[in-house]
């Protein structure tokens, strides 16, 4: 979205998100899609330096609301489920779901992130050993099709039900199943692969700015106290051992503020 | 079809830290410099400002400033034995990527190594006999000394306006400083920053244990500061978003913050960014480089000429583009022979968290190099006889702000999830810190850097490859500092303690540093080294390899102080003599 004639300096800018860094990285360019023409924003030279004026790269905030765009309604009925149980709503304060966890793990898995599309994901594939890290051909959006898949049938072999339909109790020692990599899963999923990405999803969802959609009402934080997206501490530096007054801020401001949903 | 442009006099390959010093040095002597980085433009004002900064999601755990994998990453493997598979996610470090290179989301931990971590070999064969040094450690001395390098550690420290107290200022020890450092000509520029409680606890109970705690050198601003450039940078206000994250509030020295504002407007000096360069050209004879080919933002190889070729991306990348330009001779670890690769290493990490029953710590408070340190237990500061290992690492409270999606410390045995964690992290979350340990990795025989078989870039050049494990001398020593760490832990009159030791093979999922060091190091022959004690290359003297990728084995500090040091003593170096005889060789063999 050109703000200025191109020429030297930067004339283009992303304000909907998606930057042209990305396209570069994401290999795009390579003879396929002519990003800019040569000699136009990436060529830097006085006096055009490229200091951009009212320009920000400022978050994408995915869509708002609670109706999902990437999971079904059997795997909403499991992220519920799991996500209860991972953080439940207790006299502590709300848990994962009410804090919109799995909204946020949908968002999560519809963008960027589902698709893997930051990460190296060309081949050949092998296992390798551990310390060797991620190596599944799945981006997360497929893993966690697969894996809730492969999760709600092994409860129907054992219990005839689905996991959300799964007694709590029951629900908790299959999480710690998954946890511990002994649960056996069809499909070839890696219990205790999944069950990372799923707890470090849900703390993300649980922990992130409430822009993305979890974290509502900043349930994670005030559990916690974190104050959030606060700028300037320098009041708070030596305040030894005195609790922190001000409370939590996203960065769209909290409920009250300008009219956002916080 | 590749065009060819003009010559120019000098092309710099990649424009983080090293990239930006050598421009503004080589423009200041009038040549005409042309930096070339394959990531985007950026600054704090537009990509990290104030008022969106603080996203731990975006910036950290979805890699917004760093290297997309998805374009190029590196293979790994702990040995030889294995088959080495694709990096495919960040974890162990991170690579950074676009104008300002790592040191963007870098924490500004500015440190200078000790004289006798640049004398390794004669130093510790000195005091403990060579038959200390197992066979397969492969360290060597640096080529300079440290008395050498004062003078360009002290020019990067006034270049970032580093917040610290002096412990050694021309021999004198100073009262609050680090008594083991090397001398220092002067005080650093700015007084240290203000103090949080948790890193005075550490203070207090390593002070009664008779050790040494000084504050961190940072350069996060204790207060506003205009650098010798003439650049003002901002006092920090610690936000607590700063490793990891780009400053938004220019008070943490980087390429953006100290001297692109003054070099960006010089007309002998021209950035292309999104452009990435594809090799060095070789002359004929493969005596000399004749320039670099690139490919420009819309997909066209670009053959650019120069008299001169300064390598300054990431380590990584500085290795490899001499392997796919067949600079040198690739390292074969059988034979030993070969210095391309040669004397690849890391640092060791491990901690201890505290955890208070009242003590509120507002954890959350932070900058990227705000603490109290020792290093009474670092480099050859204690003996080491009788401990079968050699080098050591500091131990300290470092406060970098206590993002709650990385950080909410729960005590040992407490789950990951569930009503038991809930309750953990509720009740420990602002009273809870952490004593870091953080050691250096001796080179090795078996540690090493290559171009991958099998896997290719989205390109279609090979990968990188990375062979590394710690050797039981780093394991030694980890275990070393984390007992000492302990030590402290246990006096800082907490509820309890929990020790996270490093154990087993080097993995590359979690975090541990980004401070990668080797594959082209620098020594006094071609016998031993890729480039001289001015970071040329031995096999092509217009071709200079900047960074720490010129460190013989790594040290138990942060590198970036000292590799800042390793590139002005080059560049003065290229100023007064290469420049009277351009193309010829500045140490003869």
């Amino acid at each position: 979205m050109a703000l200025r004639a191109p020429g030297f300096g930067v004339g283009t800018m992303a304000i909907n998100g998606l930057s042209r860094r990305g396209l570069l990285s994401a290999g795009v360019v390579v003879g396929a899609i002519p990003l800019a023409p040569a000699g136009a924003e990436t060529f830097h030279r006085p006096p055009d330096i490229p200091w951009r004026p009212d320009a920000a790269a400022s978050p994408t905030v995915p869509k708002r609301g609670d109706d999902f765009l990437y999971f079904t309604a059997v795997e909403q009925a499991f992220v519920q489920a799991a996500v209860e149980r991972m953080i439940p709503n207790d006299a502590l304060g709300p848990g994962g779901v009410e804090a919109g966890v799995p909204i946020f793990i949908d968002r999560q898995l519809a963008g960027a992130f589902g698709a893997a599309s930051d990460w190296y994901m060309q081949g050949p594939w092998a296992k390798g050993e551990t310390t060797q890290g991620w190596q599944s051909r799945m981006t997360p959006a497929q893993l966690y099709r697969a894996a809730i898949a492969a999760i709600d049938d092994a409860v129907q072999r054992t219990s005839s039900t689905t996991f959300a339909m799964l007694p709590a109790a029951d629900q908790i020692a299959f999480l710690k199943r998954l946890e511990a990599g002994t649960a056996s899963l069809s499909g070839g999923i890696d219990p205790a692969g999944f069950f990372k990405v799923l707890l470090q999803n849900v703390m993300e969802g649980y922990f992130a700015d409430p822009l993305y959609g979890g974290n509502r009402d900043m349930a994670g934080w005030k559990l916690i106290g974190f104050p959030g997206a606060r700028y300037d501490q320098r009041a708070y530096v030596t305040t030894y051992g005195k609790a922190y007054p001000l409370p939590p801020v996203g960065i769209l401001g909290r409920p009250g503020w300008r009219g956002t949903e916080g | 079809m590749t065009t060819t442009l003009p010559r120019t006099d000098v092309v710099i390959v990649g424009f983080g830290w090293t990239g930006a010093i050598m421009a503004q040095e080589l423009t200041d002597a009038g040549l005409n410099v042309l930096a070339i980085e394959r990531g985007a433009w950026r600054d704090a004002a537009t990509d990290f400002a104030p008022t969106f900064a603080q996203d731990e999601l975006r910036y950290y755990w979805r890699h917004e400033l760093f290297q997309r994998l998805a374009h190029d990453t590196i293979t790994v493997r702990n040995t030889r034995g294995q088959t080495a598979l694709p990096m495919r996610r960040l974890g162990s470090f991170l690579l950074g990527s676009g104008v300002g290179g790592a040191g963007v989301h870098w924490n500004g931990q500015v440190w200078r190594f000790l004289p006798s971590d640049l004398q390794a070999r004669s130093h510790n064969a000195g005091r403990y006999g060579a038959a200390a040094l197992p066979s397969d450690m492969t360290i060597q001395d640096y080529p300079v000394t440290y008395d050498e390098l004062e003078p360009y550690y002290d020019k990067f420290e006034y270049l970032c306006g580093v917040s610290g107290k002096a412990g050694n200022l021309k021999g004198a020890l100073q009262p609050g400083g680090d008594p083991f450092e090397g001398w220092r000509s002067r005080e650093y520029p700015n007084p240290p920053l203000d103090m949080p409680y948790a890193p005075t606890l550490f203070a207090k109970a390593a002070g009664e244990l008779g050790k040494h705690p000084f504050p961190h050198p940072a350069a996060n601003m204790s207060r506003a500061y205009t650098n010798p450039l003439g650049v003002t940078l901002g006092p920090c206000t610690y936000c607590g978003f700063c490793e990891k994250y780009g400053c938004g509030n220019s008070s943490k020295a980087s390429a953006q913050t100290t001297i692109l504002p003054v070099l960006m407007k010089k007309p002998n000096f021209t950035l292309m960014t999104e452009t990435e360069v594809l090799k060095v050209n070789l002359a004929g004879d493969g005596k000399t480089v004749t320039g670099v080919t690139y490919l420009d933002p819309s997909g066209q190889e670009v053959e650019q000429p120069a008299d001169m070729v300064l390598l300054c991306s990431y380590i990584t990348n500085n290795v490899r583009l001499m392997l796919l330009s067949g600079i040198g001779k690739p390292y074969d670890p059988v034979s030993g022979e070969g210095q391309i690769g040669r004397n690849y290493a890391y640092q060791i990490t491990s901690s201890v968290n505290v955890f208070y029953d009242k003590e509120i710590l507002n954890p959350f408070v932070g900058a990227g190099a705000l603490g109290m340190i020792i290093n009474d237990y670092n480099g050859d500061n204690f003996d080491h006889g009788g401990l079968g290992f050699i080098g050591g690492g500091y131990v300290g409270v470092l406060q970098t702000g206590a993002r709650p999606i990385e950080t909410h410390l729960a005590p040992q045995g407490s789950p990951a999830w569930g009503a038991d964690w809930k309750a953990a992290i509720a009740r420990n979350y602002l009273r809870s810190t952490t004593v870091s340990t953080h050691g250096a990795v001796m080179s090795h025989r078996g540690n090493y850097l290559d171009l991958d078989p099998t896997y290719r870039d989205v390109l279609g050049r090979p990968l990188l490859r990375m062979t590394f494990d710690y050797t039981d001398n780093e394991h030694r020593m980890s275990d070393h500092l984390t007992d000492r760490a302990t030590e402290i832990a246990r006096a800082m009159g907490g509820r309890e303690i929990k020790v996270n030791r490093r154990v087993g093979s080097w993995d590359v999922v979690p975090y541990q540093t980004t401070h990668n060091t080797g594959g082209a190091i620098m020594g006094s022959s071609p016998s031993n080294s890729a480039v001289n004690r001015y970071l040329q290359s031995w096999d092509t003297p217009n071709l200079f390899v900047i960074g720490a990728n010129a460190f013989p084995q790594n040290a138990g500090f942060n590198p970036t102080g000292t590799l800042a040091a390793l590139a002005y003593h080059a560049a003065d170096a290229i100023k007064r003599e290469y420049l009277k005889a351009p193309g010829q060789p500045m140490v003869r063999t």
